[in-house]
């Protein structure tokens, strides 16, 4: 396990270095969407249009944060990752289309979207879920928001952070899944320990 | 000055919003710390650490611990002496429009069939509200608990046969653990109810949720069976937010009712490791009482 302390714009050759089980500590520019975000720029992307924001070396971040509004500005009060799965589906497309280098949220991905990191070079992080008020001392700045429509979670935030993290990489750009790795762990000591010990069949 | 017994309630009931959201209960502190303490592996550590962290930064600024600040539920245990009963169904809705625009809460309820979020966490039936009518008392018990989504999704609830027993409970428990992985944002609170059907158990197993860590099912077979559980998913592996580790579930609550001769339903629901409740006493004289977060009690006049 090594430790990164990376910038945005993102490069290939820096992504392509990662290992599942580093911890990245990121600054610089990055993007929510969450499941109706990823929706509209996948309609919007496979029309050959342009999504409001170019996310070329940026970072994608699965959140919704709660924000405040401070005369025309806004600020964000706490932010934190949702469940990445529901993703799943628009990843893929979203990785090709956009040059997007870090997809950053919670819980875990999956085939496709580890088939994009390999493919175009990059990664998925976590962060740990539910530390939001950490978290929101690593966001220095709102610097735009977009699709306000879709409601204040599901919006485009662009957000300029600072040592964002601990982000630990769980698929690498090598064909490796931390998390397909300790389900199968996991259940290998269910049927070979946990079960046998219990008397469950 | 003293104002009115309703104005007092409210602003009572908001503060016990604003205590769940921003100061985590000190049994689920410090079931963390001592996850913190009982992992080895580093990256296991650095997200303990975190989140540890993010703890103590929401309690110094008041800011929410986790964004997904949830859906508002409400357990009231009451007496059938409680003079006041009849003011709490509006107190606590009032309270939950008004805790979302002062803390802030997130905004999280969206009406099923026309997609509107009307922006203060209300809607049909929204606050949920338990109510439980206790005997001889006269006073009520409020507890707030805000529950995120993402250990919602993860919930589940079936019928087993009765041939398949408490094995196969059990089974069935470390089984939804499992599937559920890194999604619920271990280390969970898992809460498992037993019953006649699966209504009963699933609403055994929700309101398990805000049991205390640590505090044990009060029949000793119920409580070794809980203890039994917590040591089988605590050998998973999976620890905090699927890093690998030791501590997966900070605990397991079992609850149970009789089952039907032709049933044995099961129902697990789950708890991020942001267990965020909080409980206060209204009294008959008007006078509250914070039980899960006292510090509070010296800012009630």
């Amino acid at each position: 396990m090594a430790e990164y302390k990376l910038r945005t714009p993102l490069s290939e050759d820096v992504i392509r270095e990662l290992n599942v089980g580093d911890v990245v500590y990121l600054t610089g520019v990055v993007v929510t969407m969450r499941d109706t975000g990823h929706k509209r720029a996948v309609e919007l992307l496979s029309k050959g249009e342009r999504l409001p924001v170019d996310m070329r070396g940026l970072a994608l971040y699965h959140a919704g944060p709660v924000v405040r509004r401070v005369g025309d500005r806004w600020e964000v009060v706490v932010i934190g990752p949702t469940t990445s799965t529901r993703m799943e589906v628009y990843e893929y497309d979203i990785i090709e289309k956009t040059g997007v280098r870090m997809v950053i949220g919670k819980g875990g991905m999956g085939p496709r979207t580890a088939e994009a990191c390999k493919r175009f070079g990059a990664v998925y992080t976590v962060y740990p879920g539910g530390a939001a008020a950490l978290q929101a001392e690593q966001v220095r700045r709102v610097l735009d928001v977009h699709w306000l429509d879709l409601g204040v979670p599901d919006a485009m935030w662009v957000l300029e952070v600072e040592n964002l993290g601990p982000l630990t990489v769980v698929i690498d750009s090598k064909g490796r899944n931390l998390y397909e790795e300790m389900y199968r762990m996991a259940r290998r000591r269910i049927d070979e320990e946990i079960y046998p010990a219990l008397g469950i069949r | 000055m003293s104002s009115s017994l309703e104005d007092r309630l409210l602003e009572a009931t908001v503060k016990l919003i604003e205590a769940a959201a921003v100061w985590l209960p000190s049994d689920v502190e410090e079931a963390l710390r001592r996850a913190y303490e009982v992992e080895d592996n580093p990256v296991t550590r650095s997200f303990l650490k975190a989140m540890i962290d993010n703890v103590e930064i929401a309690r110094a600024k008041r800011l929410p611990i986790c964004q997904d600040t949830g859906v508002v539920m409400f357990y009231v245990r009451v007496g059938d002496r409680f003079p006041y009963i009849g003011l709490l169904p509006s107190i606590l809705r009032r309270a939950t429009v008004e805790a979302t625009r002062r803390i802030p809460l997130r905004p999280n309820t969206i009406d099923v069939f026309t997609g509107r979020n009307p922006g203060d966490n209300t809607g049909r039936y929204m606050p949920w509200i338990e109510w439980e009518l206790v005997e001889g008392v006269d006073y009520a018990e409020v507890t707030v608990l805000l529950k995120g989504g993402g250990s919602e999704v993860v919930a589940r609830a079936r019928n087993l046969t009765p041939a398949e027993g408490l094995k196969g409970v059990m089974k069935y428990v470390i089984e939804a653990v499992y599937e559920a992985g890194p999604q619920p944002c271990p280390p969970v609170i898992v809460s498992v109810g037993i019953g006649a059907n699966v209504a009963i158990a699933m609403k055994l197993a929700a309101k398990g949720l805000i049991r205390p860590v640590g505090a044990r099912h009060e029949d000793p077979e119920v409580a070794k069976f809980e203890e039994t559980l917590l040591q089988a998913i605590n050998s998973i592996g999976y620890g905090a937010h699927g890093m690998g580790g030791r501590v997966t579930a900070l605990d397991v609550h079992v609850d149970y009712a009789p089952r039907h001769p032709a049933t044995l339903s099961v129902a697990v629901a789950m708890n991020c490791w942001a267990a965020r409740r909080a409980t206060m006493r209204i009294y008959a004289d008007g006078g509250i009482e914070y039980t899960t977060h006292p510090h509070l009690n010296k800012e009630v006049v």
